[in-house]
């Protein structure tokens, strides 16, 4: 088995995870704190992702990431090469294309703690920062790992925006997912099989440690 | 002497009983002041807009010459800057914080041996030292109650709101609580504005109250004279006058300083207060349990001018006090102590004789 699509893939969940995570948190605070009346079109935005097919996303991607768009041309004078087509580029498009999977179980977190208890935060002296510091981001534990482990498991396995966005570029952009077509493409259904079997293992972990953690926070299957 | 606070406030009010408008002014002096009236009055939003939970709609809140709050000059300071200490009814402890962490939540500013040490004296005051380490679910609800208290109590607050926070405790508990709080708060002349809807906690705490309804101020006052005359239906409901009568007034006698009522429905008669009131005028009377007297036989040579003949309907003994429903024409429900059942040999059925003085009759309005 070929393991170079599947290290590329882990690193590029890895890092999207970790990076969408972090740009998550102010964001997921910002829709569930904030009072904005126009705030449905942003929550809207936010959760385009989950049913665009993934090559609408990508070709739009695709065009914000080359050379003569504002970005790929920055990226083009700081860096000396293009974003498109390359493993940056990849990182870009997966941030959006899983910043559903992170913002939502982070926002259902924070809208569960008890109001009371940030009201007690607020007359204590505490500013709004250190009250999500302190009382917000602790008692939202569940669903910070649920939002971390969600966003890798969903970069892990995606496959249209990297095709569109990536192309299929060994060791830069040609991720597990990608690998498999190919192997199916070449009728090496050894490989697609070793391939798709590592990723469904993977993939089945990652869901179990976030249903043994919390019962209740963002899932498919959630009722209550 | 000027207040230790002063808050104007009006505000609309939506809240699970209706809309209403609060609009009152308070002042208050160091030592307790109970806010009481019944749920839905705007007790809990007048103390949130104190403590800039709630942006009042108007007004001005002062804290000695700082302005808190004043919607003419376009001031309001934000919650965390005002130095007001406020324990819910739910107390909101932190639960993922130790009582230790809990108590010292607000002295982010302190080094880590002083903060220690103004826990330790706080938690101590209150009973609750030996608490340190454990977190909020693993402690008493008594016991939360007094780590929620220092919590606040420990940032040196310039005010005190208590919402209903003692709520759920026993009698005797609550007692040596605020044995403990007038303790702490004797050197400290802290002022401290206490919501409740509990006769206890008014008896306990009584120095000076507010009576709240419908947004307003009804009453004020000290506790006793507040409460043994209640102007209000609701307020007498919530005060603990358990029998409210209607009543036609049949006539008067000025020089007595009295007047003669028939209660609706039935033939009985009494001799009330004096009121501003016509003969034919339809009246609500007002009449603590507690302040009929019950005898097994007919009373004779009483100053008490009402005498009422009736038998005993029902006679509940599941708490400290044994609750007899006389049936007169009228039912009254009576107070009495077990012994005084027991001694009497009461029974269900029996006859029996209320004495109702004239001046336990409180007319109410709606």
């Amino acid at each position: 088995m070929n393991l170079a699509p599947l290290f590329l893939s882990l690193r590029l969940a890895a890092i999207v995870s970790l990076l969408l995570v972090a740009v998550s948190l102010p964001l997921a605070a910002w829709l569930a704190f904030g009072r904005w009346r126009g705030r449905f079109l942003l929550e809207a935005v936010f959760a385009l992702p989950l049913v665009l097919p993934p090559t609408v996303l990508g070709f739009y991607l695709l065009l914000a990431l080359g050379p003569r768009s504002p970005l790929g041309a920055l990226w083009q004078a700081l860096f000396g090469h293009g974003l498109a087509f390359s493993f940056e580029g990849l990182v870009f498009a997966s941030l959006l294309y899983s910043l559903p999977f992170a913002v939502q179980p982070l926002v259902s977190a924070f809208r569960g703690v008890d109001p009371k208890l940030l009201s007690a935060s607020f007359v204590l002296g505490a500013s709004p920062l250190r009250t999500f510091r302190r009382v917000v981001l602790p008692l939202s534990y569940s669903g910070l790992v649920t939002a971390l482990v969600l966003s890798f498991a969903h970069t892990l396995g995606e496959f249209g925006v990297v095709l569109m966005v990536g192309g299929n570029l060994p060791g830069v952009t040609r991720t597990v997912s990608i690998a498999i077509y190919d192997s199916v493409q070449a009728f090496d259904y050894g490989e697609a099989n070793r391939l798709a079997l590592t990723l469904l293992g993977i993939s089945f972990a990652a869901l179990s440690v976030i249903y043994a953690v919390n019962r209740r926070v963002w899932s498919p299957w959630s009722s209550r | 002497m000027t207040a230790a606070l002063s808050a104007r406030i009006r505000k609309q009010h939506r809240g699970p009983v209706g809309a209403f408008v609060l609009d009152l002014s308070v002042d208050l002096a160091p030592g307790f002041t109970i806010v009481f009236g019944p749920s839905g009055a705007g007790k809990s939003t007048l103390l949130d807009c104190i403590a800039g939970l709630e942006r009042p709609d108007a007004g001005r809140i002062a804290a000695g010459s700082e302005t808190l709050f004043d919607s003419a000059a376009a001031v309001n300071l934000p919650a965390q800057k005002r130095r007001i200490a406020y324990v819910f009814q739910t107390l909101a402890l932190f639960p993922h914080l130790t009582v230790e962490e809990n108590t010292g939540y607000g002295l982010p500013g302190l080094s880590t041996e002083e903060r220690r040490a103004r826990v330790a004296e706080i938690l101590e005051s209150f009973g609750v030292a030996d608490l340190q380490s454990r977190k909020p679910g693993e402690i008493s609800g008594g016991e939360r109650q007094r780590v929620a208290l220092a919590r606040s109590l420990v940032t040196s607050p310039r005010l005190l709101l208590l919402d209903e926070p003692f709520s759920a405790l026993d009698a005797d508990l609550k007692a040596e609580l605020f044995d403990d709080l007038r303790a702490w708060n004797a050197t400290r002349q802290l002022p401290i504005l206490c919501v409740t809807h509990s006769r206890d906690e008014v008896d306990a705490l009584g120095e000076h109250m507010i009576v709240l309804d419908h947004g307003r101020i009804v009453a004020e006052g000290f506790p006793r004279d507040v409460l043994r005359a209640p102007r209000r239906k609701r307020l007498a409901v919530a005060a603990g006058f358990e029998n409210l009568l209607q009543a036609t007034v049949l006539d008067l006698r000025e020089s007595d300083g009295v007047m003669r009522v028939a209660l609706k429905d039935c033939s009985v008669e009494l001799e009330v207060p004096l009121a501003h009131a016509l003969p034919g005028q339809s009246i609500q009377l007002a009449i603590r349990a507690g302040d009929i007297l019950l005898a097994t036989e007919q009373p004779g040579g009483l100053s008490a001018r009402n005498v009422l003949p009736g038998k005993i309907a029902a006679l509940d003994e599941t708490g400290a006090v044994v609750r007899v429903v006389v049936d007169c024409g009228v039912r009254f429900l009576v107070h009495i102590t077990p012994g005084a059942v027991r001694k009497l040999g009461l029974q269900t059925g029996q006859p029996v004789w209320l004495v109702v003085k004239t001046h336990s009759c409180h007319f109410v309005a709606d």
